[in-house]
């Protein structure tokens, strides 16, 4: 097994956060949704706005994890057009500018296996991707990937779900890299409500099994959630909440509406207030420390 | 898999593979449920109080064994090999998927689950399945895609009757594809209830070993059946290709016998050069879908085509990877007929023999009409007949331009 990636701009950035003694912020945005122009508009504002890490869904046109928020975003992404050459040139355009923010890419895996893993890997760390979530393989099937992923120094980032039992994370932890994912719901994306203290019990238990940084996603739809989660996670996911503002910007043909880009941004901006602000708060607030 | 192999018929391996292909590609919210499956399975393979119960819902429940029938009106027609069929048409709710439910549902009922999830493409297996579920008292919600739902109303109908919840699926092309889809969106959400009771020879390990096991019972049958009305093997066995259940049901127990000719009909239909087809061997490449890895239509950026076929039941873009495996291994041969074709061997049988078929192994007979009149009188054809065609009437009468008069 080639040796696990030790130093990247994203553990660069959980170590910075982890010396604030705050969590980051994962926005998720589909690629190209709803046009390339609104989607490159978007990118460009995030970190501004307080994105700490930029998760890119790569559209398929079978997202069966997914939720009907991120379906749609996906199949307005694949009207326009994307590939997944559109996703990483997108990604090498950004990194002209930004050079410190990780962007985490995260889709399916029959478009990666049709490149070609070791092609995609190679394009994808070329192009200043630092990670990938590839939502159907589970670390039984993810090796023909991730030893190119390895090779070209990008996380493979895993999900654990509310059914991954006490003696099948650690199977988990063997190929993990970056940080672990926790799903947060039983459920596709965008559908239910995370129930704060069934979330915060999993961490905690799963804290004591790994020394990576913890996220937390599917299910956090406010800026309220985010902070509450914030409290005890290293990484707070949303991605339907945020889809959803752009399916409210766009006319029936699916083209974007004035303003629609500012509309995502400020929303980002709240998100990224209460997360950042949660634990100082809740320090000032009064006796012990809630941080990891 | 061993190099030096002597055998077509020790897959998969402990991971669910069968080569390349096969395997679990799910979201990891459903590998725990997956693997339970597995166990449970095993467990109920090893437990002689199973395999007896199977057996006595199949010979009282489904009607089992279902006879081998000498088709000698299409023999004389065709003037060349004697045609077989099995009639698996006759099961109870008439079509082959009766097999996989009863082994399923009493599996699901040993794991203690009390709602079934189930995708249908042609109905047939919506139909078995809240047959199944009616019988044991659970809950059944069966997903069908939009465009099905209008092909296939009788089906729908019986399903309501039955007391299944019938959802329908408007997404993509409204078939087989996004019912799948969708069936796996409401098993991550429901997982402590739930069994997803697969209806084909796909998806992730174990189902297509398992569901391959349930319909083996086809081909057993077969070699016992042969034997008594020929005192030998047959020479070719035909059956359709949709997810690939019927055929793997049939050709497994002969896959040593390799004198014996197996011969998959994939759906072709407008024609394989026009793009418009379900043939995933014929016209798809290897990629990763609904669970497994196995051949898919699809286009050079690995996003899934949809499939067309005037038969609800092949309408899908992929094939059981075992299927995949030995097409490569070069054991079975994979090849297609069109809609065309096919509903001229639909109205053939309807006139020869007296039996409706499905549009499905409609296909499997339309490739029996190029074959047979080159063969020797004594090369004996075997013909799974798997489904019967009353669900597919309106559907004809449509592609033929008449109108059926009164509802079924
Ligand atoms: C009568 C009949 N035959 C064949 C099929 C295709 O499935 P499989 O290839 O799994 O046998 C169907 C599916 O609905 C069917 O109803």
């Amino acid at each position: 097994m080639s040796a696990p990636v030790t130093e990247s701009r994203l553990t660069r950035r959980f170590e910075k956060l982890k010396e604030k003694d705050r969590a980051a912020l994962v926005t998720f945005i589909t690629a190209n949704d709803p046009d390339p122009a609104v989607f490159r508009q978007l990118l460009e504002g995030l970190p501004t706005a307080g994105a700490d890490i930029i998760e890119l869904g790569m559209p398929f046109s079978d997202p069966m994890a997914d939720g009907p928020s991120v379906q749609l975003s996906s199949q307005r992404a694949l009207k326009v057009g994307v590939t997944i050459d559109d996703v990483l040139s997108a990604v090498s355009d950004m990194r002209e500018w930004e050079v410190d923010t990780p962007v985490i890419l995260m889709g399916y895996y029959n478009p990666i296996y049709r490149y070609g893993p070791a092609e995609f890997a190679e394009a994808a760390a070329n192009a200043g991707v630092d990670g990938v979530i590839i939502v159907d393989l589970p670390p039984e099937e993810a090796e023909e990937l991730n030893h190119h992923l390895r090779d070209n120094n990008l996380h493979m980032i895993f999900l654990a779900a509310p059914t991954t039992d006490e003696s099948r994370f650690p199977r988990i932890l063997e190929h993990a890299s970056g940080f672990v994912y926790y799903v947060a719901v039983k459920g596709v994306t965008g559908t239910k409500s995370a129930d704060i203290s069934e979330v915060s019990a999993r961490v905690a238990s799963m804290r004591t099994q790994t020394d990576l940084p913890l996220g937390v996603g599917f299910g956090i739809r406010t800026a309220s959630q985010a902070a509450e989660m914030a409290q005890f996670a290293d990484a707070v996911v949303v991605g339907s909440a945020i889809v959803d503002i752009i399916t409210d910007g766009i006319d029936s043909e699916w083209r974007a509406q004035p303003g629609l880009a500012t509309r995502v941004l400020d929303f980002v901006k709240d998100l990224a207030n209460g997360v950042q602000t949660v634990r100082l708060e809740s320090a000032e607030n009064a006796s012990t420390g809630v941080g990891a | 898999m061993a190099e030096a192999r002597n055998t077509y018929r020790d897959g998969p391996d402990d991971l669910g593979h069968f080569g390349l292909f096969g395997g679990r590609y799910v979201a990891e919210t459903l590998m725990p449920l997956i693997l339970e499956v597995e166990q449970a399975y095993e467990a109920a393979c090893a437990d002689p109080s199973y395999a007896k119960e199977l057996e006595s819902f199949r010979t009282t429940y489904a009607g089992r064994p279902s006879p081998l029938y000498f088709a000698e009106r299409m023999t004389d027609h065709f003037g060349g090999a004697k045609i077989y069929f099995k009639r698996d048409e006759l099961n109870h709710t008439g079509s082959h998927k009766i097999n996989n439910c009863l082994g399923q549902i009493l599996l699901a009922k040993r794991m203690g689950k009390t709602r079934i999830i189930a995708e249908t493409g042609a109905g047939q297996h919506g139909v078995a399945t809240a047959t199944v579920c009616a019988r044991f008292g659970l809950e059944c919600v069966v997903y069908m895609g939009a465009k099905d739902i209008e092909r296939q109303k009788p089906n729908v109908f019986r399903m309501n009757l039955l007391g299944a919840d019938v959802r329908a699926v408007e997404k993509g092309s409204a078939t087989l594809k996004e019912a799948m889809n969708e069936a796996l969106r409401d098993w991550v959400a429901n997982v402590d209830d739930t069994y997803y009771l697969i209806g084909t020879a796909a998806g992730p390990h174990p189902y297509p070993a398992m569901v391959r096991d349930f319909q083996s019972v086809i081909g057993d049958e077969v070699k016992v059946q042969m034997d008594a009305a020929e005192g030998r093997l047959p020479d070719t066995l035909v059956a359709c290709i949709g997810g690939g259940s019927n055929a793997i049901g049939l050709f497994h127990p002969f896959l040593d016998d390799t004198d014996v000719r197996l011969i998959g009909v994939e759906a072709a239909g407008n024609g394989i050069d026009t793009g418009e087809h379900a043939a995933s061997i014929s016209g798809g490449n290897p990629g990763v879908l609904h669970g497994n890895r196995t051949f898919l239509l699809q286009d050079d950026g690995g996003q899934i085509r949809d499939a067309h076929s005037i038969s609800a039941g092949l309408d899908y873009p992929g094939i059981g990877p075992e299927h995949a495996w030995l097409h490569l291994k070069g054991r079975v041969d994979y090849v297609s007929a069109t809609d065309e074709e096919a509903l001229t061997a639909f109205q053939l049988c309807s006139r020869l023999e007296g039996i409706i078929p499905a549009l499905e192994p409609s296909h499997a007979l339309s490739y029996i009409e190029k074959i047979a009149p080159e063969l020797p009188s004594d090369h004996l054809i075997v013909m799974n007949l798997c489904g019967r065609g009353d669900k597919d009437v309106f559907t004809v009468a449509d592609a033929l331009g008449t109108e059926v008069g009164a509802e079924t």
